[in-house]
């Protein structure tokens, strides 16, 4: 209690300050009083009496003051006392106070931000019950390279083979993506609608509970069972103003009927938040699909057992797989299963690039605090005498420091408010700007991020701090003294210390500046990478037609039909066609193929192609050129059309030395083997920006074998988007309630796949460029000081006859010196940093000539100017001036 | 909760407290009485005794009030509290084993 009964004390002293003075006063004249009454009474005069005393009594002030260095909080008045004194002296240079507490607010402001990002997005544990022992595991194909391979999706049958002969797992769950015409229950308000498709158990794998209504049950989740449906908290927010008697109630997804059973609560935004509706796994296969091993599509959610090891759960199912391998060795089956952390699979696609920004604003922060600390050693520098007169009339070091070290707590003070505030807006920007950001939805400014943000601010503070004020206090009084204006030179172990704060600033600046520079030529070799087909002017837009309503292939191609006669009509089109996926729209599927003219080939060697659909329009459309043979024609049959064309890939690879024309492909569909020949040979198109292009199939896209979904193409005379509309409005001639997606022009589809890249590189170079911005400030700051400290030498020499030119270059040298430190420990740390985000570059290497020199040339002349400024302004010093300015 | 006391002003400290044990006294008469009982060796300094009370009294060990002293004129007096009278046994055990100690070392055969 009595630590209680102390601070009541001192809260009692310090709100009664003045009253509190006042009594302790009173209470050294009482005993200045009795002793001039014990004086008097001993027979000494009155006057007499009373100088003895106060003789005896020493300096009443300076007692009272040792008294008042008693009470609690007292050193609360010596704070405020250094603030203001603080305050005063940032107060007369208000331009370095500015630019000083605007670097510190854009510093802590980005790494608050960014801080915030990555708690959120790598730190927080996933909203699921003990995530911890949630695993994503992936079949795995031996002998490919390629990341996209370690982590394989896994097919139907794999997954429940796995479910039911393994038992490491406690218990396995699988969901797929899918993609539906949702409509109410009369086909009205059609949409497309992001979906998937998940097994019974997944929510209790998860460990979550419906919101409302309940999970699937395990009747439901078969091949052609009544068809149910979960909608996700945002969707039924949107589409069904939250009301809960949807439960029941009956949806449309791709026009057949399914009946609402629950609502997914709104925390729940898993795989991402675009999926908006749930329905059961096997529900979107056939019997046929469910049991093969080589449709890889799924994603396979385990959880270990209490206490269990991954290694030891994913041992048996790997062994299972390699069974299933050797069963299915004439197709692609995987021959192993891995696993790894669910946390891991979900942020896998972000994490280097949040740590290389993290990293770079760490950089900035590091550079920020270097450059308001060399300002401040220079300041501390101009003001020597004061502190050393100060140390001789008896203030202690300790005292000399902490108001030193006030000055750059205001500074970081002032920038971590102002920082703060940018960093709220700087992180809403971040979670929405980034595209397909996973958990964005989860980011958000709390008291853990506030807390992180007051660390930083007191952390830089004393950073910043600490090393001009000890620097500053400790020389010697005489020393400093003694050394009168005329004395040659700043302190030799100042400048050096000076130094050596610049070429940290400008090493880090270097490497940031080698991140940035590597990070931004990737992205230009992005957008510069040919995708093999026309870009401008191209409006893309996909439709689903439904099976319900469009159940003979005489009806796909009715409108099929009807809808290129009426788009290529239309004003201002120039061409039009159709396809399944784009060039640049993503993987759209693959498949396996023998060529019978050849002799068998190696069980284990699997000839693998991209799929894609086309229609005689296509290739023009898109000016994929043709490089032998002929495109598919008119005359062509065209459903079950027995011709396919090929990219000149897939010609080369698997035809080498022979002519493809004339040749035949045998491809095993779901059951169904047909033959294929192939009538001629394309240009490769890129399936997706900055992949590297795979032999691709085109088969006759109203042979209806591979999908639904149909991209309509449409190559415009001038600005694609205004057609968007009449083109749109076409379809809906023809049916109504047909929903449209995806209305994209190429260039929005490069600019999708590239927005990622654009967006690390532009932040990384905004840092870069920040850096070195601070960093010439820091230069010209430095050097513009060591001339003013150095004006009388100048004029001397000067005087003693050396040339202006010399002086010029003594300077300039002064100043470049740490630049060339600076670069050569950066260039060295940027090759470092180079190998580390090696995953993100693309058509670059770590150690990219181009971009290192124009880096080395962009510092240097940033670093001449800053330099040259200071140098030019010493060459001109006047000796008689020099020599009379004391 | 105590700063470690060098050995004067813990000395001091015990003086003061041991003084005010019995009835509250002022500042005045604290410095006079351990100068009467030490046969004037202890000369108690202002400068050393009213920075040694107000601590004494931020930490708790003295209350102070102000009432009319001898003279009729208004005096802080300061009186032991309850943690106080702690702190005295405290002191009080810690300086004789202290003393007992240097006793032994000084008047050893050396």
């Amino acid at each position: 209690m009595r630590w209680m009964n102390r601070i009541w004390m001192a809260v009692k002293t310090i709100v009664h300050r003045g009253r509190q003075t006042e009594l302790l006063g009173d209470e050294l004249d009482f005993h200045l009083q009795q002793q001039i009454a014990e004086n008097v009474s001993r027979g000494m005069p009155t006057a007499e009496a009373r100088a003895a005393a106060l003789r005896a009594f020493g300096n009443p002030t300076l007692l009272r003051d040792e008294a008042r260095a008693k009470w609690g909080w007292n050193w609360l008045e010596r704070v405020a006392r250094d603030v203001r004194y603080g305050t005063r002296t940032l107060g007369r240079s208000p331009g370095f106070t500015l630019t000083a507490v605007v670097v510190m607010a854009l510093c802590i402001g980005a790494t608050t931000s960014l801080f915030t990002v990555v708690r959120s997005v790598l730190l927080k544990p996933l909203p699921f019950r003990d995530p911890g022992n949630l695993v994503m595991v992936y079949e795995h194909f031996r002998g490919l390279n390629s990341d996209s391979y370690n982590y394989n999706p896994v097919a139907a049958a794999d997954y429940y083979g796995w479910r039911a002969e393994t038992h490491g797992f406690a218990d396995m769950a699988a969901w797929e993506r899918a993609k539906f015409n949702l409509s109410s229950e009369h086909e009205e308000l059609p949409e497309v609608v992001q979906a998937a498709a998940g097994s019974w158990n997944l929510l209790s794998v998860l460990g979550v509970e419906p919101a409302l209504g309940r999970t699937f049950t395990e009747q439901e989740d078969h091949v052609g069972a009544n068809s149910v449906a979960m909608l996700t908290w945002s969707l039924f927010e949107r589409r069904f103003g939250g009301d809960p008697s949807v439960i029941g109630r009956q949806i449309r997804l791709d026009a057949k009927p399914y009946t609402i059973v629950g609502v997914l609560p709104a925390s729940f935004a898993y795989p991402d938040t675009r999926t908006q509706v749930w329905v059961p796994y096997a529900s979107i296969f056939t019997q046929a699909q469910i049991e093969r091993h080589d449709t890889h599509g799924s994603y396979v959610i385990a959880r270990l057992k209490p206490g269990g090891t991954l290694q030891g759960a994913i041992a048996p199912v790997s062994a299972l797989q390699y069974r299933y391998h050797m069963e299915g060795l004439d197709r692609p089956v995987a021959e192993d299963a891995v696993a790894r952390p669910l946390i891991e699979d979900v942020v896998s696609g972000v994490k280097t690039s949040l740590l290389v920004m993290l990293g770079a604003v760490g950089c900035m922060l590091l550079i920020g605090c270097l450059n308001v600390s060399n300002l401040l050693v220079a300041r501390g520098a101009a003001r020597q005498k004061e502190v050393a007169i100060r140390g001789a009339l008896g203030a202690s070091r300790l005292a000399l420091v902490r108001e030193q070290m006030t000055e750059s707590m205001l500074i970081c003070l002032a920038g971590g408010g102002l920082g703060v505030l940018l960093s709220v807006v700087g992180t809403h920007w971040l979670s929405t700007r980034w595209l397909n950001l996973p958990r964005a939805e989860t980011i958000h400014v709390d008291g853990t991020v506030l807390l992180f943000a007051c660390g930083l601010v007191v952390v830089t503070g004393l950073f910043a701090g600490l090393l001009p004020a000890i620097s500053a206090t400790n020389k010697g009084v005489f020393a400093v003294l003694q050394d009168s204006s005329r004395a040659v030179g700043g302190s030799v172990s100042r400048a050096g210390l000076r130094r050596i704060l610049l070429t940290a600033e400008i090493a880090l600046t270097v490497a940031l500046l080698v991140a940035a520079g590597l990070l931004l030529k990737s992205f230009v070799q992005l957008r510069t990478t040919s995708l093999g087909c026309a870009t401008e002017n191209v409006l893309t837009m996909s439709y689903n037609l439904p099976e319900k309503k469009y159940d003979t292939a005489q009806k796909n191609i009715a409108f099929d039909e009807a809808l290129l006669e009426r788009v290529r009509h239309l004003p201002g089109v120039r061409a039009a066609g159709l396809g399944s996926t784009v060039p640049g729209g993503g993987w759209g599927g693959d498949e396996v193929f023998t060529i019978p003219e050849h002799a068998v080939q190696k069980a284990s060697l699997q000839q693998d192609a991209m799929v894609r659909m086309a229609d005689p329009g296509y290739f023009s459309a898109l000016q994929i050129p043709l490089m032998s043979g002929r495109f598919f024609s008119e005359n062509d049959p065209q459903d079950r059309g027995r011709r396919i064309v090929v990219s000149s890939q897939m010609a080369k690879q698997y035809f080498p030395g022979e002519s493809s024309l004339g040749k035949h492909i045998h491809v095993d569909w779901n059951g169904s083997t047909d033959d294929y020949e192939i009538v001629g040979v394309v240009g490769d198109t890129l399936y997706k920006v900055g992949h590297p292009s795979k032999p691709t199939m085109y088969f006759p896209v109203l042979s209806g074998i591979r999908g639904r979904e149909r991209s309509l193409v449409v190559r415009t005379f001038s600005d694609p988007l205004a057609l968007s509309l009449s083109v749109q409005k076409q379809i809906a001639a023809l049916d109504a309630g047909l929903p449209v997606s995806n209305v994209l022009t190429m260039q929005q589809i490069i600019g999708q796949s590239t927005a990622n890249a654009s967006f690390s590189a532009t932040l990384v170079l905004a840092f870069a460029v920040l850096s070195l911005l601070l960093a010439a400030i820091g230069l010209y700051g430095v050097l513009s000081y060591l001339v003013t400290q150095r004006v009388t030498e100048i004029g001397i020499r000067i005087a003693l006859g050396a040339r202006r030119e010399q002086v010029l270059r003594l300077v300039l040298m002064d100043g470049l010196r740490p630049v060339f430190y600076g670069l050569a420990i950066g260039l060295a740390g940027g090759a470092g940093v180079g190998l580390l985000i090696r995953s993100m570059l693309y058509g670059t290497k770590p150690l990219d000539t181009l971009v290192l020199v124009a880096i080395v040339a962009t510092l240097l002349v940033t670093a001449g100017v800053a330099c040259t400024l200071p140098a030019w302004r010493a060459s001109r010093i006047e000796p008689m001036q020099a020599l009379r300015t004391e | 909760m105590g700063k470690p006391n060098d050995l004067l002003q813990g000395t001091l400290d015990l003086l003061i407290l041991q003084t005010i044990q019995l009835e509250p006294k002022h500042g005045w008469a604290i410095a006079k009485r351990i100068q009467q009982i030490s046969n004037e060796v202890l000369q108690v300094q202002q400068g050393s005794l009213y920075p040694a009370l107000h601590r004494l009294e931020q930490q708790g060990w003295v209350k102070a009030k102000w009432s009319e002293s001898e003279t009729g004129r208004q005096a802080k007096f300061y009186s032991l509290t309850a943690a106080g009278r702690a702190q005295l046994e405290k002191e009080k055990l810690s300086w004789s084993r202290l003393s007992a100690a240097i006793n032994l070392v000084v008047e050893s055969a050396g």
